[in-house]
Order: structure tokens, then C-alpha cells, then sequence
């Protein structure tokens, strides 16, 4: 089968030290809401999902994290290859995830159905990973919040349109919330649930 | 890398303890002063040796790190040079006693004199990360309290500590409220070191082993002290300069010299006060013993 051979390729070479790269990247990134970082690690990933999300998909999930996919990816090798790389189960269930993937130019109709954690336990909530065109061009917004000193921009490309209509929904949840990690092939940037956005 | 690192799992957790504690991280940095429970393993320390903060520790760190451990002020207690060690071991990293040099510092009390920079990352060692646990000892309240940012009890409880003893009696794990929400205990950190948590440039990343508890404060974050219109929040202050290095405006601790009451206060940040004097400053102690030697 086709989709097997694809399913079992790629994977870090160096799983021990790509992955706590790669984490790396993406603590500073939590930490630094908007900055854009580069993934050099190579995850092997099969289309149609990106290297930066593969990498994070590689390095952050495990049989403790439920992961959803969004159709293009769930009808792909890319449910396979999480599963085979990470032993991550794959979830129709937005609210069980706890790690979402999804594919650039898919429509984002509402965060509401994934898990925005408890006011007792906000940490249970879902990060989701959302692929754009570009990352570094396109749409402006104006970011600030915790990590960021005084305000900072980021450009975006590709940007769901209903986007910031549901970030500022998600922004009055907090302590609740989601948090999302931005991907444009080898790049990522991160944005907590405590940023706020201008578009 | 030396042979023998192979007998251990790189900074000696495995990946899986590691992902899971990742994770915490992140969703502690998303969510600033709010403790993420997580499973917390056992080290080849004791508890009161920092094992959350060496488990957070060990999950962050790379080759390319460089570690600097500091208990008290200082590189050279029992407790920094183990786990430092610890860390030479089994990460094969590179250490250092020098703030500036440092990449991950890792803490049991102070934070350091010099202001840390934006690529740094200081991880606290917390005995007791629950600043309402005095209130209220059963973890499902104060979980609540924290849920309704109940934090009204708290604030009784500091005024009444103002009716009786004059003013807010505590010096150390002065509770903070983060970025205008969760009330966080930056325990067993002396009060005169929390305004240095506020805006810092540094990422702050606190573990507690025993409590299985890891919270953070990000970069350009608010961290303020709890107080009130009346009393304001105030630091410890010292009328001393330090003995050895003559610093002024820094935090320090007081060394017995002999049994006739002699004493002096030095610098409880080691680096601190050997880069001062490096740098040429005396201090009223060590002027002293050069005239002496002439
Ligand atoms: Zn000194």
C-alpha cells in the first residue's frame, strides 16, 4: 500500500536532538508571540502537511495526545505517518485533541468545538496547528501581550478570514483558550491565547 | 561526546517524561502564573535538592546550552556544584559561573544582580509553588480560588499581618499577581529580587518537584508584588555597601568573621561581587587588609 510506504518514511534522524531543537524553537516562540522561526530539521513528512508542522507534530505528540486532522490531511498519508512516528491516536473528536493539524486553505468556521480547558484546569486545551501561505508577507497584524514589549507586527499570508473574528472570542475565554502555532512550510510562529490581535 | 554518556538517556529523563513536561511548558508560558499539574519523576536527588526545577531543566536544555546553577547568591554551595555536575554528566554541557555567559540559569533563591537578557532563561527550584496553601491547605480550593480569582482572602491575610506586626512581615516567597491575573508564589525567593521578575527580558520557568507543579512567567510580562495604597510594597533595604566589593543596592548576607561579634555583609550573589572586583572595585573590608598588608 502506497499510503504504508509513506506512513513509515521520514521521521527525525536524530530524534533525541532534533526534537529538543525543535521544542526549543517553539518555547521561544510561546514565549515570544509572533517572532517567525525556521525549522532546519528535516521530518520527512508526506503532503500534504508541512516540514514545520511534521517537526512539531514529531516532537510535541505521543500516545498521551490526541490528534485531529482536518480532511485533507486525515485523507492523506499524514494520519498514518503521525500515528506510526509519534503513536499518537487519531481523533475525530476536536474537543479529545489536543493537538490539531490543519491544512492551508481550509475553512475555519469556529475554535468553539476544541477543547478551550477548564477554569480549574485552562492547561487541558487544544493547540492547534493552522498552515498559511507565508508567513513574513502578506496581512499585517499588530500583536501585544505577554512576551511581546510594548507591541510587535507579524505579516501573514493566507490567514483564515475568520480568523481574528475567533481570536478576539478567544481571547475573552482566557484563562481558557486555545493557543495556535502558525506554519508556512519551514516556518512557524506561535500565538498563546494571551495575544492580542489588530488586524 | 564522551563514551560513556551512552549508558544514559540524554539530561538523563526519557524523551517520553520529556514531551510531557514540554507540553506542560508550553501551556504554562501560554497561561502566565497558573501552575500545570504535570507527572513529575523521580531524580537521583532528594526532593529538597530541586528536582523540579532539574526536571524542567532537563527537559529544555541542549548541546548548545550553556548552565549556570546558583544556590543563595552562590556556584559554590553543595547543592549548585551537584547539580551541576549532575548536568556536566549526563547532558555534557557546557557550565559556567558567569551570568552573562549563561543561556539557562538555574536557581534555588536569588535572582541574579545583573539584569538578564532576552534569550535567557532562569528556571526557579520551588518547594511550595501554592501561595494561597496557607489559607487554605486542600488543593481542589485553592484550585477553585485561582479558577474565580478568589484572591480576596489573600489580601486579609496580609492586612491582618500589617494590624500586627506594623507591616507585611514577609521577606521571602513574596506572593505576585501575573500579568493582572493568577496571584503566583515566587518561593523561596527573597522579596527584594520581585521586581526584577517584572518586564524581564529573561523567560522565567518555575518547577516544583514534589508539588508536581510547572508555571512560568514570559518575557515584557507584569509581575507585581501584592500590596496595599497604604502600605505599599517595599524591598529589603541594606544601610551596608558590601564589604568586599563596596556594591550598593544589592542584596546581601551577613558572615560572621569570630566569636567577638565581628561581622561583615557581602554580595550574596558570588559572580556578582568577584566581577566587581575584577572590575577594580574595593569594598570597606578588602581596602582594609590591603593598607594592612603595606
Ligand atoms: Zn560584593
Amino acid at each position: 500500500m502506497a499510503a504504508n510506504t509513506e506512513a513509515f518514511s521520514g521521521g527525525f534522524s536524530n530524534p533525541v536532538f532534533e526534537s529538543q531543537s525543535v521544542f526549543r524553537m517553539v518555547m521561544d516562540g510561546m514565549a515570544r508571540p509572533g517572532t517567525i522561526r525556521t525549522v532546519e530539521q528535516d521530518a520527512g513528512q508526506p503532503d500534504p502537511l508541512g516540514s514545520a508542522a511534521g517537526a512539531i507534530a514529531l516532537t510535541l505528540c505521543d500516545h498521551d495526545t490526541p490528534v485531529w486532522l482536518s480532511a485533507g490531511f486525515s485523507q492523506s498519508a499524514v494520519a498514518e505517518w503521525i500515528g506510526f512516528h509519534s503513536g499518537a491516536p487519531i481523533t475525530r473528536e476536536k474537543a479529545e485533541a489536543r493537538f490539531a493539524f490543519k491544512e492551508a486553505s481550509s475553512a475555519l468556521s469556529s475554535f468553539g468545538l476544541f477543547s478551550a480547558g477548564t477554569q480549574e484546569y485552562p492547561d487541558r486545551s487544544t493547540t492547534l496547528v493552522i498552515e498559511v501561505e507565508a508567513l513574513g508577507e502578506g496581512q499585517e497584524l499588530t500583536l501585544a501581550g505577554p512576551g511581546i514589549l510594548h507591541s510587535t507586527t507579524a505579516k501573514v499570508a493566507g490567514l483564515p478570514e475568520t480568523f481574528l473574528r475567533l481570536w478576539a472570542d478567544n481571547r475573552t475565554l482566557f484563562p481558557r483558550g486555545i493557543d495556535v502555532i502558525l506554519t508556512a512550510g519551514r516556518h512557524f510562529l506561535c500565538l498563546p491565547r494571551t495575544t492580542r490581535i489588530n488586524g | 561526546m564522551t563514551a560513556d554518556l551512552a549508558t544514559y538517556n540524554f539530561a538523563y529523563l526519557d524523551e517520553q517524561t520529556k514531551r510531557m513536561i514540554r507540553r506542560a511548558i508550553l501551556k504554562a508560558i501560554a497561561i502566565p502564573g497558573y501552575q500545570v499539574p504535570f507527572a513529575s519523576r523521580e531524580m537521583p536527588m532528594p526532593y529538597g535538592w530541586g528536582t523540579g526545577g532539574v526536571q524542567v531543566t532537563a527537559s529544555i536544555i541542549g548541546p548548545e546550552d550553556v548552565l549556570k546553577v546558583i544556590d543563595q547568591g552562590a556556584d559554590d554551595t553543595t547543592n549548585a556544584v551537584s547539580i551541576r555536575a549532575f548536568f556536566q554528566k549526563v547532558a555534557d554541557v557546557a557550565v559556567t559561573t558567569h551570568t552573562k555567559d549563561a543561556t539557562i540559569i538555574q536557581t534555588r533563591h536569588r535572582i541574579p544582580e545583573q539584569k538578564l537578557t532576552e534569550g535567557q532563561i532562569l528556571v526557579y527550584q520551588v518547594p511550595i509553588p501554592e501561595p494561597l496553601r496557607f489559607l487554605e491547605p486542600r488543593e481542589t480550593e485553592t484550585r477553585k480560588m485561582h479558577a474565580l480569582e478568589e484572591y480576596g482572602l489573600m489580601h486579609v491575610k496580609l492586612y491582618e499581618d500589617i494590624a500586627i506586626n506594623g507591616r507585611i512581615s514577609k521577606t521571602y516567597a513574596y506572593p505576585v499577581k501575573v500579568d493582572g491575573r493568577y496571584v503566583m508564589d515566587p518561593s523561596p525567593t527573597p522579596k527584594f529580587d520581585n521586581p526584577k521578575m517584572h518586564m524581564s527580558d529573561a523567560l522565567q520557568l518555575f518547577g516544583a518537584g514534589r508539588e508536581k507543579r510547572i508555571y512560568a512567567v514570559p518575557p515584557h510580562t507584569q509581575v507585581v508584588s501584592l500590596d496595599f495604597e497604604d502600605y505599599p510594597f517595599e524591598i529589603q533595604k541594606f544601610e551596608q555597601d558590601c564589604a568586599l566589593c563596596g556594591a550598593h543596592g544589592v542584596y546581601l548576607d551577613e558572615v560572621v568573621l569570630d566569636d567577638k561579634g565581628g561581622r561583615m555583609f557581602v554580595c550574596s550573589d558570588t559572580d556578582h561581587c568577584e566581577d566587581r572586583r575584577e572590575h577594580g572595585h574595593v569594598g570597606a573590608m578588602l581596602a582594609t587588609d590591603r593598607e594592612a598588608a603595606e
